[in-house]
């Protein structure tokens, strides 16, 4: 059990900032995300993107803001728990206990939500019957590849993930590589290299072509895919794997109770704490009226879900406002060097 | 202006009047309409804004940019006359559009 003042579930740059904010008033925290690296959204969906709105940065990529929200918060050496979704919380006493899937478990005075649109998950194949073969033959990422050693492996997808796994499986596996259109969006060089491997007869490619069913009983034996052209066409195959990316989805948030409007959680503005006590929302994730989903209003959010865990983290401590230029306090706690 | 039907896959339609400039899927989010999430907000980053367009309008839509069909490769189902919402930009001229939403969005 990881004992602290604040557990921040989502490791965006409003998640990022506020650990900063957390860390200059003197709070300690730890970070959940469940991506495999730090940057949310900025990382996943936009890193060579240029964002144009954050102040005093005329320009700068989703992966450059990361980089500078990183460095802005070295000093406080924070614990990131990555590629782990935080799963349940409950209330003991005065705490919240939270606990990963990966069995992790935290135990804080609050919980700070700065999950954007949710977690990011993959993508799954909406064929139906494939549900009890997902996890077993059906995959969506690829923990051990030995697995499929002389085994017939079926990739659908188009991208950098589709195209790496067929050739790195086609000196092991029988390959098919399956795909929606003609044209391939990964690295040039992959997909040369893909082409050359089909040349050589060591990768099989249907483009045009979905997933359209599945067969088996125990296991899964053949799937039947369909062209454009509805024609299908049968393939024998022990694995199936779907590369389409990542999408966002609330998940467990869900289940806390906590009140929801669409997908998002309402807060109040003074600051940001939801219907429960000691859980405060920000970023993307919560609502209020007027909020912009601007990632210069979720440092604003942070800022004042930051003081609002002060309460709880130091009952018997008042919070005292302090400028960064001028409190030693805080440039102690910055690691500036005088 | 443009009047833009929008058909859920359980068949209830949705006739909403769109501004010229705004993309049809933000005339979806401004008006509600179910089943168009939109979570990026725009970005062409996430594939939840996916409609099927009625044939008949395919050649009338703005071209696709490079990222589009990129991005349909992780729609749920797309098919060809798959589009994102938010990069049908609304004129005159698409008065009258009809798109069908995906059962589901992810």
């Amino acid at each position: 059990m990881i004992k602290t003042d604040t557990l921040i579930i989502g490791a965006g740059p409003v998640g990022l900032f506020c650990v900063h904010q957390l860390g200059i008033i003197g709070l300690k925290c730890e970070v959940v995300d469940n991506l495999d690296k730090i940057g949310g959204q900025c990382i996943e969906l936009y890193p060579d993107k240029p964002i144009y709105d954050i102040p005093a940065i005329p320009e700068c990529t989703g992966k450059e803001l990361t980089d500078n929200l990183i460095e802005q918060i070295k000093a406080f050496k924070i614990n990131f728990h990555l590629n782990e979704r935080v799963e349940e919380i409950k209330k003991v006493e005065n705490k919240w206990i939270t606990k990963t899937n990966k069995g992790t478990e935290f135990e804080t005075s609050s919980i700070i939500i700065a999950a954007g649109v949710g977690s990011f998950e993959p993508r799954k194949f909406s064929t139906k019957e494939i549900k009890k073969y997902e996890g077993k033959q059906i995959l969506y990422s690829i923990k051990d590849k030995a697995v499929f050693k002389d085994k017939s492996v079926c990739i659908f997808g188009g991208g950098d993930s589709a195209l790496d796994w067929a050739i790195e499986l086609s000196s092991t596996s029988k390959v098919t590589l399956v795909h929606r259109r003609d044209d391939f969006r990964g690295m040039q060089a992959s997909i040369n290299r893909v082409n050359q491997l089909k040349e050589e007869g060591k990768i099989k490619i249907y483009t045009k072509y979905q997933l359209d069913s599945v067969q088996g009983n125990k296991n899964l034996e053949s799937i039947h895919i369909k062209h454009d052209d509805k024609s299908i066409k049968e393939i024998k195959t022990d694995y199936v794997l779907g590369f389409f990316g990542l999408i966002m989805q609330l998940g467990p948030i869900l289940e806390w109770g906590l009140n929801l409007d669409k997908k998002t959680v309402p807060v109040n503005t003074e600051n940001f704490e939801t219907n429960k006590e000691g859980i405060f929302a920000i970023g993307d994730i919560c609502s209020y009226p007027g909020k912009l989903k601007l990632i210069l209003s979720g440092f604003h959010e942070g800022a004042l879900a930051a003081r609002g865990c002060f309460k709880y983290a130091k009952p018997d401590e008042k919070y005292r406002f302090e400028f960064t230029t001028s409190s030693k306090t805080v440039k102690d706690r910055l690691g500036v060097k005088e | 202006m443009a009047k833009v039907t929008f058909k859920t896959h359980d068949n209830n339609s949705h006739v909403v009047d769109i501004q010229n400039g705004l993309s049809v899927m933000e005339g979806a989010v401004q008006n509600d309409i179910p089943g168009i999430d939109a979570d990026c907000g725009g970005g062409m980053a996430c594939a939840t804004c996916h409609v099927y367009v009625n044939e008949e309008w395919l050649d009338k839509l703005p071209n696709k940019e490079d990222g589009e069909e990129d991005m349909l490769d992780m729609a749920f189902e797309p098919k060809k006359n798959s589009r994102l919402s938010c990069q049908l930009i609304v004129t005159d001229e698409l008065d009258g559009l009809v798109v069908n939403i995906p059962s589901q969005q992810s």
